[in-house]
C-alpha cells in the first residue's frame, strides 16, 4: 500500500558492456521498473569515481546504484574488482555520515539479465522510498 | 559555446505511444547551447538522417543529440550522419528514451518528464564534448579457431579458402567433434563419417590451416586486430611429424584395458591410441595415465615396434605464442552427466544407455561393428524404451537439469527409433515424450515416417521408474493422452540426455572477456541482428557453443562467423576507439598509481622538461598513455590522486554535468 506519493531520486551507473545492455534488454522485454530511476552510462563499473556518488548525493539523490559485469566478467578484465573494493570503502564512509546503507549498492547485472535489472531497480527504489528523502548531504547552496 | 540540435524520434509508436514527444522537443528547447530542436517519426531513416544533416548545415550546428534508441542500437548511425554532414562524429550523443523510458514505463506524464531529464542530461554532456579522432592499429592477418568439431572445421576451412592462415586448437588428439561419434544423420540419414571425414581431411591439407590438437589456449591479451594467444601443447609423447599413424605400436601395446573415450566407455582402448581410424592428425598419442612405461620405466614396447622412431618418452609440454587478428570459439556441447537420474537406472544397468552411447552402439566402427547388442550381455534387444528429455525443459528440477529445451534430442531420437526398427524388424519401439519438437525444413515429415510407416510407438508421459529386474528393465510410465499407467519389460532403455556447453567454456569465456548466459551458452551480440558474433569485437561465435544446434544450423553458422572474420581480416587497418584515457602532464605528479590498475599496460612514464614560473626547467617523471593499447574502461581515472587522469568522450566533467542535470 502506497501512503505517500513521495517519489525518491535514484542515479544508477551501469557499465556499457552488461548492465547498461541488461537494462536495454528489460526494455525489450517491456518489463517495467519505476521511472525515478535515471541511467548513466560509463565504460566500465570502474569508470564511476566517487565523487560521482558524493555529488549525486549532494545535487538530491535519495539512492545511488552501481551495476557492472559479474565478478570475472567485466569486459576490461578486472575493472568491477575495483568497483567493488572502492564502493565498499566508500558506502561505510557515506554510512558514517549518516547517507544509510539502503541508500547505496553495487549490483552485478549480466546483459543477459533484463529481468534481474528491472528486479533489481524495483527493490532498490522501494528500499529508498522506505527512508525517504535524503537530507543528509544536501547542499544547501544548491537550492534555490 | 555549442550550437546544439536535438532531434527527438517518435519510433513510431514506441515512443510516441508513452512519451509526448512534441513535449520533449518543445521543452528540450530551451537548453543551454540548444539552438535547434525538433521531432520526426522514424529518426534512424534516411529522412530522418536527412533532416539531421540539414539542420547540421543550416543552424552550423556544432553538436547533435538524438533522443532515441539505446546507443547500442543507432549510435554508430547517426554519428555516420553526422559525419556525413562534416561534424566530428563523437559531436553526437544519444538519450535513451525507448529502451530506457518508453517501453518500461506505462505512464505518459511519468515517461514525458523523465525522456526530458534524459534529454537533458545529455546536451549536459555534451556541451562538453570535443572532437574526437580515431587512431589506427593493423591486423593481424591470421584466424584462431577454438575448437576442432563441425563448427570449428567450416569455419576454418570457409577462412582459409578466402585466402587466410587459420589456426585451429583442438583439446582431444583429433578433430572431428560430436559429429565423428554419430552413426546416421537425420533428416536425410545419411552417414555422419562419410560427409565428415572428407573434411577432416580438406583441414589437415589445406596449406593456410594448422591444427594444434591435444592443445589449450591458457592465455589470451590484447584486441580486436591484435590478439596474443598463448596455447599449450599438451606432450602427446610422441613426435607428431614423425608418426605415420601405421597403428602398430597399437597392436603391440600390452596395455589393453584403457576405457575407450571415443566409445563412451563402451570397450577399452591401449594405452598408446588412435581415437579412430580417419583421425586427424592421424598421429598415436600417449596416455600417461595408463602407459606402463611412464608409470614405471619398464616396458617400451611401441618405441621398440615403431620403424620411423616417433616415441619419446620424455616429450614435454610445449608452449607457444602466436598472434591473431580475429578468434572463433567453436568450443561445442557435452551431454550432462546423468549420475543425479538415479530413477532411470543409468548407473545401475549397464542396458540404460545414453543416447550418444547408442550411437556407438549401433556405429559400425562403434564396439560392436554396428550390431546392436545389449552391453550387459551381449544378446539382441527386442523391446527398447527411448526417453526423451531427461534433464531437458526441467524447471522443477533445476539443480539436476536444464530449463531449457535441448533442440536437438526429438529429432535424433526418432533417428534412433527408425534405425532400430529398419535394421531389426523383429523389435519393439517406444518413444516416451512431453512434445515432439520438429520446427526444421524436413523434420516433420521425418518425424512423421517414424510413426507411420516405421510403427514406432510415441507416448505421450513421461517415464516414472526403470528398475532393474532380471535380465529385463520394468520401466514404469504413464500415457497422458490415455490416462493409464504402462508397465513396459524392456530390454534396453536410452536417455536422450539434456545437453550443456564444454566445461571449459566458462573459463574460456574469462580469457576472452566474452559473455556468457546464466548457461554458460556464449552470448551472441545481438539475438536477431548479430548471431555469430560476441559483444567483445574481434570474438566470433560458431556452433553449439552458443547454443544447442543440429549439424545443418552449426554449418550455416559456422560459415556466417567465417564471412564475418574474413571481412575483418580483409581490412589492414582497424580504426580504433577513440574514447581512450589521456593525462594532463601538468597534473600529474608521476606516482604510478594509474599504472598499476591498468589492465593492458597501457601506461608508461617519461621524464618530462617543464618551464617553471621563473624561467628555469625542471625534469619530471609523468605518465603518457599509448592510446593503441588503451581500451577505454577508466580504471586509472578513478586511481588517479591528483586528477590529471581523464576519459576522453566519458570525462568526469562530462559524466559530473550529466549527474547534475539528473539531479536537477
Ligand atoms: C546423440 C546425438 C545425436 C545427434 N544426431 C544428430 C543428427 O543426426 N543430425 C544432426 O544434424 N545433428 C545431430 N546431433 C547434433 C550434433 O552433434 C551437433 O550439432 C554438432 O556436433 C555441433 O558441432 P560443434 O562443432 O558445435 O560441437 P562439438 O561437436 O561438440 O565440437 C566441439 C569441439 O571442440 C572441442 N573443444 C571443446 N572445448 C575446447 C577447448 N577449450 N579448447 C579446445 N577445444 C575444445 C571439443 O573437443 C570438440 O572437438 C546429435 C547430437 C547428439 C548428442
Ligand atoms: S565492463 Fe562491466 S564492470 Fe567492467
Amino acid at each position: 500500500m502506497q501512503v505517500n506519493e513521495y517519489k525518491p531520486l535514484i542515479v544508477a551507473f551501469c557499465c556499457n558492456w552488461c548492465s547498461y545492455a541488461g537494462a536495454d534488454l528489460a526494455g525489450n522485454n517491456r518489463l517495467s521498473y519505476p521511472d525515478n530511476v535515471k541511467i548513466i552510462r560509463v565504460p566500465c563499473s570502474c569508470r564511476v569515481n566517487p565523487m560521482f556518488v558524493l555529488r549525486a548525493f549532494q545535487r538530491g539523490a535519495d539512492g545511488v546504484i552501481l551495476c557492472g559485469c559479474h565478478p570475472g566478467d567485466c569486459h576490461y578484465t578486472s575493472g568491477n574488482y575495483y568497483t567493488r573494493r572502492r564502493m565498499a570503502l566508500l558506502f561505510s564512509m557515506l554510512d558514517y555520515l549518516g547517507i544509510e546503507r539502503e541508500r547505496t549498492r553495487v549490483e552485478w547485472c549480466s546483459a543477459a539479465e533484463g529481468a534481474k535489472f528491472a528486479q533489481t531497480m524495483n527493490e532498490f527504489t522501494e528500499a529508498v522510498a522506505a527512508l525517504g528523502e535524503n537530507k543528509r548531504l544536501e547542499d544547501l547552496r544548491c537550492k534555490e | 559555446m555549442q550550437r546544439i540540435g536535438v532531434f527527438v524520434c517518435w519510433c513510431g509508436t514506441n515512443i510516441a505511444g508513452t512519451v509526448d514527444v512534441k513535449r520533449v522537443a518543445e521543452a528540450l528547447k530551451n537548453e543551454p547551447g540548444v539552438v535547434y530542436s525538433d521531432n520526426y517519426q522514424y529518426m534512424c531513416s534516411q529522412a530522418g538522417q536527412d533532416m539531421i544533416k540539414n539542420a547540421i548545415h543550416e543552424y552550423k550546428l556544432t553538436g547533435v543529440v538524438v533522443c532515441s534508441c539505446s546507443p547500442r542500437m543507432h549510435e554508430t548511425t547517426f554519428r555516420k550522419t553526422a559525419a556525413a554532414a562534416g561534424l566530428n562524429p563523437y559531436m553526437v550523443e544519444i538519450a535513451n528514451i525507448r529502451e530506457q523510458c518508453s517501453w518500461v514505463h506505462k505512464d505518459m506524464e511519468a515517461g514525458t518528464e523523465k525522456a526530458i531529464i534524459l534529454g537533458r542530461a545529455a546536451i549536459a554532456k555534451l556541451n562538453l564534448n570535443t572532437p574526437l579522432t580515431a587512431g589506427e592499429t593493423p591486423v593481424t592477418k591470421r584466424a584462431l579457431v577454438i575448437g576442432g568439431g563441425i563448427a570449428g572445421i567450416q569455419t576454418a576451412l570457409d577462412i582459409a579458402d578466402a585466402g587466410f592462415k587459420v589456426d585451429i586448437v583442438e583439446k582431444k588428439p583429433t578433430i572431428g567433434g560430436k559429429m565423428a561419434q554419430l552413426d546416421k544423420t537425420f533428416p536425410t540419414l545419411d552417414c555422419a563419417a562419410c560427409i565428415l571425414t572428407p573434411k577432416m581431411v580438406d583441414v589437415g591439407q589445406h596449406e593456410n590451416i594448422r591444427i594444434f590438437s591435444y592443445s589449450e589456449v591458457t592465455d589470451v591479451k590484447g584486441f580486436v586486430g591484435n590478439f596474443d594467444v598463448t596455447i599449450k601443447r599438451k606432450a602427446r609423447f610422441v613426435k607428431e611429424d614423425v608418426c605415420t599413424g601405421c597403428g602398430l605400436c597399437m597392436e603391440k601395446c600390452p596395455m589393453k584395458k584403457v576405457p575407450n573415450e571415443f566409445n563412451l566407455g563402451l570397450d577399452n582402448r591401449t594405452a598408446i591410441y588412435i581415437p579412430f581410424a580417419q583421425a586427424v592428425p592421424k598421429v598415436a598419442t600417449i596416455d600417461p595415465n595408463y602407459c606402463i612405461m611412464k608409470k614405471t620405466g619398464k616396458c617400451g614396447l611401441c618405441s621398440t615396434v615403431c620403424t620411423v622412431g616417433a616415441i619419446d618418452y620424455n616429450q614435454q609440454d610445449e608452449i607457444i605464442e602466436e598472434k591473431y587478428g580475429a578468434i572463433v570459439v567453436a568450443t561445442g556441447f557435452n551431454p550432462i552427466s546423468m549420475d543425479k537420474f538415479d530413477e532411470y537406472a543409468y548407473s545401475q544397468s549397464k542396458d540404460v544407455v545414453t543416447s550418444l552411447e547408442f550411437e556407438r552402439l549401433m556405429n559400425a566402427a562403434g564396439p560392436t561393428q554396428g550390431t546392436l547388442l545389449r552391453p550387459s550381455d551381449g544378446k539382441h534387444p527386442h523391446t527398447l524404451v527411448f526417453v526423451q528429455c531427461v534433464g531437458s525443459r526441467c524447471e522443477a528440477c533445476a539443480e539436476k537439469g536444464k530449463e531449457y529445451c535441448s533442440k536437438i534430442c526429438c529429432m535424433y531420437t526418432a533417428k534412433h527409433a527408425m534405425l532400430v526398427r529398419d535394421k531389426y524388424p523383429d523389435t519393439e519401439v517406444y518413444v516416451f515424450y512431453i512434445d515432439v519438437r520438429t520446427p526444421g525444413k524436413n523434420f516433420d515429415e521425418f518425424y512423421r515416417r517414424a510413426v507411420e510407416e516405421y510403427g514406432v510407438h510415441y507416448i505421450k508421459g513421461m517415464v516414472g521408474k526403470v528398475a532393474p529386474e532380471g535380465d529385463k528393465l520394468m520401466v514404469q510410465a504413464s500415457d497422458l493422452l490415455d490416462n493409464k499407467q504402462l508397465h513396459i519389460a524392456a530390454d534396453m532403455v536410452i536417455l536422450a540426455a539434456a545437453i550443456e556447453p564444454d566445461e571449459s567454456a566458462r573459463s574460456l569465456a574469462t580469457m576472452l572477456t566474452a559473455s556468457m548466459d546464466t548457461n554458460d551458452f556464449f552470448t551472441e551480440a545481438h539475438p536477431k541482428l548479430r548471431p555469430v558474433e560476441s559483444p567483445t569485437a574481434g570474438i566470433y561465435l560458431s556452433g553449439a557453443c552458443q547454443g544447442p544446434k543440429d549439424i545443418p544450423d552449426t554449418v550455416a553458422q559456422a560459415g556466417a562467423a567465417a564471412s564475418k572474420v574474413i571481412g575483418l581480416l580483409v581490412k589492414d587497418k582497424l580504426t580504433g576507439n577513440p574514447c581512450v584515457a589521456e593525462s594532463n602532464e601538468l597534473m600529474c605528479n608521476g606516482c604510478s598509481a594509474c599504472e598499476k590498475v591498468c589492465p593492458y599496460g597501457a601506461i608508461t612514464y617519461v621524464d618530462k622538461e617543464f618551464r617553471m614560473p621563473d624561467r628555469t626547467t625542471r625534469v619530471r617523471r609523468v605518465a603518457q598513455v599509448n592510446p593503441a593499447v588503451c581500451q577505454g574502461c577508466g580504471a586509472c581515472t578513478v586511481a588517479c590522486p591528483s586528477g590529471a587522469m581523464d576519459l576522453k568522450g566519458f570525462a568526469t566533467s562530462q559524466i559530473m554535468a550529466e549527474v547534475d542535470a539528473i539531479c536537477k
